[in-house]
């Protein structure tokens, strides 16, 4: 401590020993009542979630329930051999996969634009998180309604421009219908992705470029042998906060294709189980599922993000 | 070999004029210095060779030919940042290689002049490395490495030094100058704030001034060879910018006018300057300059009293009291048992006297060269 030196010496060394045990003390004291609440919110729910799944518990009746061990996952009737939650995950690893994709191509793009310095940057920088910010329900209504096959704007145009022939039920048509979703999710995150890239282009240091542009190095070559592993930390933090987000994803499907099995993810699978059908225990296994999916892909990424730093770092 | 003439060159950034009209010349396998204070522009100017500015007016040459519109990569220069400006994630040999490698050169090309820069520059065993695990003075070698195997026609350095500890600068100096005299036929720029830096490494120095908001000023302030701008600075930005410690400045009115002499009147110190008498008018204000090392102590008809003594070791910095005058007038000697409050004799050369006229344009030096008493 700074006032050391203002101490007798004999209180000094009485402390000295007592020290870091007493940081370590306040420490703990500083962090207490997150822990307790994250406790109350996460812990506790979460583990209730788990002890659920393995009982055979139903909404009409939550007091009336018994263990059934891991029925609700590998019994007969159990998760694991359920067609639908099967589609489920499926549906949701496609629409991760693909609109992380796209948001993250997107997104590179748009951050190298804007990258540019320009007048404009700080408005379109701020123009730029309209999507991000609209709530999804909202936007995801707003998009149904462009989209709807008989009043929807987008194909009032597109058969305007002759690009259609008959107009396409965005929403409802099994073939389209995750696309569409797809679509908006991207104009929605991609602004997202973009904020976070630039952050990203912006550390470059200005003079690796302009050295580059003195060896007269290619625009091309500079964007992939410098911007590119430059930037790639940041890059894939980006994507595993989207991919996380994208896995449990709920509001968008929900409101623009309710319960429809083609387009369904986990996340509304686990919310038809347990209110529409009342089955908790069934839900509950869904969710505890969805949970250690997530989880794993989270502790993966962790790994593969501390490789790439400690190689950035190296 | 390569010339460089710039014609006429201005830089505007916005309303603020940073260059104004400069003309110069540079030969072939010149070591060519830009110095000066903080915001002369003279990173600017070197950025417009390299092309990473584009000029507001005027004509860059290289070899004869127009390189304003040509874009860095064809103007066949290299530049050595103050910064490095290496690139972090690649080991020094992908440093050096990169510049290189969308070139078409013959096979072994690449790790031939790497082995040659290596050599120069003793970057033995450090080919692997990233440039965080290097030591400053690594990094900047790496960086003139990396600058060296792009065989350019002209190389260019934006304060390659001022990262570097006082030490290891003197050294790096010394691998820069003989790196020229290995080189030859290259043309070399270096920018420099570092008068020492521009008075050991330069063939030619040219000392711009900032322009300070002025668009009718001109930014080089002096040209020539680092003995010139000492022994004839040509206005007084330029003598009290060479030379360390500072050129002495005492203010006078032209007293009387002869053959290759003028007597000027300082606070009652009445002092002949071996001078052209030329374009100069009897009561004229002017200022005197004399540097300090050119102050002699001990003799002569005038006194003063020692105010202040700094102890170098080598030599001794003397501030003597001018009667009359705010700034005391400093003086460089070796004798170290002179002691303040002392009262000092001290002759000011007619032969080491500047001039400076009211718009700081200093009068020539006469054709005679007599020694003798100045006041």
């Amino acid at each position: 401590m700074a006032d050391d030196s203002l101490r007798p010496p004999f209180q000094n060394a009485l402390l000295r020993g007592g020290l870091a045990a007493q940081r370590v003390r306040r420490a703990w004291w500083m962090a207490a009542p997150m822990l307790l609440v994250l406790a109350a919110v996460g812990a506790w729910p979460l583990l209730r979630t788990i002890w659920f799944s393995l009982t055979d518990s139903e909404l009409s009746n939550l007091g009336d329930y018994a263990f059934i061990g891991l029925e609700n996952y590998v019994g007969e009737y159990g998760l694991l051999a359920s067609a639908e939650w099967w589609q489920a995950v499926g549906n949701t690893l496609l629409f991760t996969g693909l609109s992380v994709t796209l948001e993250t191509l997107l997104g590179l793009a748009v951050a190298l634009l804007l990258n540019q310095a320009s007048r404009l940057r700080t408005l379109l920088r701020a123009a730029l998180l309209v999507p991000w910010a609209i709530p999804t329900v909202v936007s995801a209504k707003m998009w149904s309604w462009m989209l709807h096959d008989q009043f929807g704007i987008v194909n009032h145009h597109l058969l305007a421009l002759g690009l259609i022939a008959a107009p396409l039920a965005w929403t409802a048509d099994p073939q389209l219908s995750l696309f569409s979703i797809v679509l908006v999710d991207v104009w929605k995150a991609t602004p997202y992705m973009a904020l976070l890239i630039l952050a990203a282009l912006q550390m470059v240091p200005e003079d690796c470029y302009e050295a580059a542009r003195v060896d007269g190095v290619p625009r091309w070559q500079v964007f992939r042998r410098i911007t590119l592993p430059l930037i790639l930390p940041g890059l894939l933090v980006a994507m595993v906060f989207r991919t996380l987000d994208a896995l449990r994803v709920f509001d968008l499907i929900y409101v623009m294709t309710s319960n429809s099995r083609d387009t369904q993810s986990m996340s509304v699978f686990v919310r038809e189980q347990l209110i529409d059908f009342g089955l908790v225990g069934y839900g509950s296994a869904a969710a505890t599922c969805l949970f250690f999916m997530i989880a794993l892909l989270s502790i993966i990424a962790m790994g593969l993000m501390r490789r790439t730093f400690e190689r950035a770092a190296a | 070999m390569s010339r460089i003439e710039l014609r006429g060159i201005s830089k505007r950034f916005g309303d603020t004029p940073v260059l104004n009209d400069i003309d110069l010349s540079i030969a072939p396998g010149e070591f060519c210095v830009f110095v000066g204070p903080s915001g002369c522009g003279k990173s600017t100017l070197l950025r417009l060779l390299a092309g990473l500015e584009d000029p507001s007016a005027g004509e860059i040459e290289i070899d004869g030919v127009r390189v304003n519109q040509l874009p860095p990569a064809q103007r066949n220069v290299a530049m050595v940042f103050q910064s490095y400006a290496l690139y972090p994630h690649m080991s020094v040999f992908q440093n050096m290689a990169f510049g290189l490698q969308h070139r078409k050169l013959p096979a072994g090309e690449i790790e031939r002049r790497i082995a040659d820069a290596v050599r120069i520059l003793q970057l033995d065993g450090l080919l692997q490395r990233r440039p965080k695990e290097l030591s400053g003075g690594q990094r900047q070698r790496v960086a003139i490495a990396r600058a060296i195997v792009r065989q350019p026609k002209v190389f260019l350095f934006d304060e390659p030094l001022s990262n570097l500890d006082a030490a290891l600068r003197v050294q790096t100096r010394l691998e820069i100058a003989s790196l020229h005299r290995a080189l030859g036929s290259a043309s070399m720029v270096y920018v420099t704030h570092d008068q020492v830096e521009a008075m050991t490494l330069a063939d030619r120095i040219v000392l711009l001034q900032p322009l300070a908001g002025r668009s009718d000023g001109l930014s080089v302030a002096q040209a020539g060879a680092p003995l010139a701008l000492y022994h004839h600075p040509a206005n007084r930005f330029v003598a009290a910018f060479i030379g360390s410690p500072a050129m002495n400045f005492v203010d006078a009115t032209v007293a009387s006018l002869g053959d290759g002499r003028v007597l000027v009147d300082a606070h009652g110190m009445r002092c002949a300057a071996q001078l052209s008498p030329q374009g100069l008018a009897v009561g004229e204000p002017v200022t005197l300059g004399i540097r300090p090392e050119h102050v002699r102590l001990g003799e002569g008809a005038q006194r003063a009293r020692v105010s202040h003594v700094e102890r170098l070791g080598e030599v001794s910095h003397i501030y003597l009291e001018l009667p009359g005058v705010g700034t005391p007038l400093l003086a460089k000697s070796a004798r170290d048992d002179i002691a303040i409050d002392e009262r000092l004799a001290f002759d000011l050369p007619a032969q080491a006297l500047h001039l400076f006229r009211a718009d700081g344009v200093a009068q020539a030096r006469g054709t005679a060269r007599q020694s003798g008493s100045g006041c």
